[in-house]
């Protein structure tokens, strides 16, 4: 009975697979790892680990606050390491145009009415409701995937952090 | 010598109501016919036939029904396996396989999809015995084997999970509670199930939203199986447990993407067209990967594992990418 280890990954800790070349490309794998790019961000800069023609997750490496960002549509983030605050804001008026695409950052917090705030450990995915103002505080440093649209902060360094050899 | 029907074959769907020997029914459509007897499914198509260990074709035909066809190709193995149409769906011999085609031994036929579900599903519960779950791992489930033997209906019945925008959102896809008959699976026991702490301003409840997803797949009762947790648009996060083998090889036409969320699985990917291996893939956690829109692949998680496959559910892609209108691969670096 028992005995399953289940492995997680962490900033501290990960191991990377990788692409074993028979008859391809490794490039075209776009093999990275969410950890280890998090580990040489900066942060809080969105570092595209996966893009789907408009779409994009990125790689976010959570340390202190984050500025604050609002959107046009609803995006998500998921904690892989670490515990993330999420602070989220009703702007007084719409920051974002109606259909601008990607997380937009702020100059500073906007004016508006606060709306609450989630506590996030791994695993927790959190809603960044289209419209809302939203920051993330993190005392240490965490790593979370958000799901969103590529846009003008997002930052594609493919060939930094992804596979290039077979 | 292949042959092409432009048009959805109409021929009569004939379910055999007289059981052979062993107590199954025997199914045709179209030019095709399947028969199984203890070990194996037969599958007769024009001049020839073929066949599969029956366990391994009943969890392949769990995927494809279950899926309504699922994205591309779901080959059950390296010859017999059904394209998607969205609407049509083609059945096929050797469609994907080099030497078939060479020789000219592939054979396809076009089929209204809801007419091929029809037949896919009768058979499914026909020939699916008491005691056996193709969803399931098979460390978890009994045999397949035998003469017929009582039926499993209810677990062949499980709806595909969907989420619109996300998990435990008001109006949308519930959570996963024992209650309601998932508990954590036997080897994700030590999943932290805690949730995470929300304070929502009076006013905000239901804005303000979050919800423990690795605990949400900790109690998927399923394996190799994807439900959709979150949506960006047509960005769909599609969370998944993994154990043992992918009961198919999945024929991409689109890009999709893999983030693997704990523990290993390892990918076989081939060719789409004509299955000539490609390459391995090793996903360990926190690793993300893209499987391009030219290959097929097959995953082997040796311990239940949590994948997330990422689609992009955009209808026109499979056109723009058989017109070569973009790349196979996503990114060009
Ligand atoms: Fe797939």
């Amino acid at each position: 009975m028992g005995g399953y280890h289940t492995v997680f990954g962490s900033l501290d800790h990960y191991e990377k697979g990788g692409v074993q070349v028979i008859d391809a490309d490794p490039k075209h794998y776009c093999f990275s790892n969410c950890f280890e790019v998090a580990s040489k961000s900066k942060p809080y800069e969105k570092v595209a680990v996966g893009k789907n023609l408009k779409y994009v997750i990125e790689a976010i490496r959570a340390e202190g606050d984050s500025p604050w960002y609002s959107n046009a549509h609803d995006e998500a983030v998921l904690v892989m390491d670490g515990e993330i605050e999420v602070h989220l804001l009703q702007p007084d008026e719409p920051l974002v145009p109606e259909g601008k695409e990607g997380s937009v950052q702020l100059d500073a917090e906007p004016k508006g009415t606060k709306m609450g705030w989630v506590k996030a450990r791994r695993g927790h995915m959190t809603l960044l409701p289209k419209g809302a103002a939203y920051q993330f505080r993190s005392a240490k440093p965490g790593v979370m995937l958000q799901q969103t649209i590529l846009g003008d902060f997002t930052i594609q360094r493919w060939n930094e952090i992804c596979q290039t050899q077979g | 010598m292949a042959t092409q029907t432009m048009s959805p074959s109409k021929a009569a769907i004939i379910a055999n109501p007289v059981a052979n020997p062993l107590g199954y029914q025997t199914f045709a459509i179209g030019s095709f016919r399947f028969e199984r007897d203890q070990y194996f499914a037969h599958i007769h198509y024009p001049g020839n036939q073929h066949i599969m260990p029956v366990d391994a074709f009943l969890r392949a035909l769990m995927r494809d029904v279950g899926w309504g066809f699922f994205y591309g190709t779901v080959n059950f193995d390296h010859v017999f396996g059904t394209l998607n149409h969205y609407g049509t769906v083609e059945m096929f011999i050797g469609m994907f396989n080099d030497a078939f085609r060479k020789a000219h031994r592939d054979f396809v036929e076009n089929f209204d999809s809801p007419d091929l579900r029809k037949v896919f599903e009768a058979m499914l519960d026909d020939w699916t015995n008491e005691g056996f779950d193709p969803y399931a791992a098979p460390d978890e489930t009994g045999l397949a084997y035998g003469r017929k033997h009582g039926s499993n209906t209810k677990a062949l019945k499980r709806q595909r999970m969907v989420a619109t925008r996300m998990v435990g959102l008001p109006g949308d896809l519930g959570y996963r509670t024992d209650i309601d008959g998932y508990p954590v699976n036997r080897q994700f026991t030590d999943v932290p199930q805690d949730l995470p702490e929300i304070h929502a301003a009076p006013g905000f409840e239901g804005q303000v939203h979050a919800f423990n997803m690795f605990a949400y797949v900790s109690r998927s009762d399923v394996t190799w199986n994807p439900s959709v947790v979150s949506c960006v648009h047509d960005s769909q996060f599609c969370a998944t447990t993994e154990e043992h083998a992918l009961p198919i090889m999945h024929g991409n036409d689109r890009v999709e993407w893999f983030i693997q969320a704990t523990d290993e699985i390892i990918w076989d990917v081939d060719d789409k067209n004509t299955g000539a291996p490609r390459a391995k893939v090793t996903m360990k956690a926190g690793d993300v990967a893209a499987m391009p829109a030219d290959i097929r692949h097959k995953g082997y998680s040796p311990k239940r594992s949590m994948l997330i496959v990422w689609e992009n559910n955009d209808a026109a892609l499979p056109r723009m990418y058989s017109r070569g209108e973009l790349k196979p691969h996503p990114v060009e670096f």
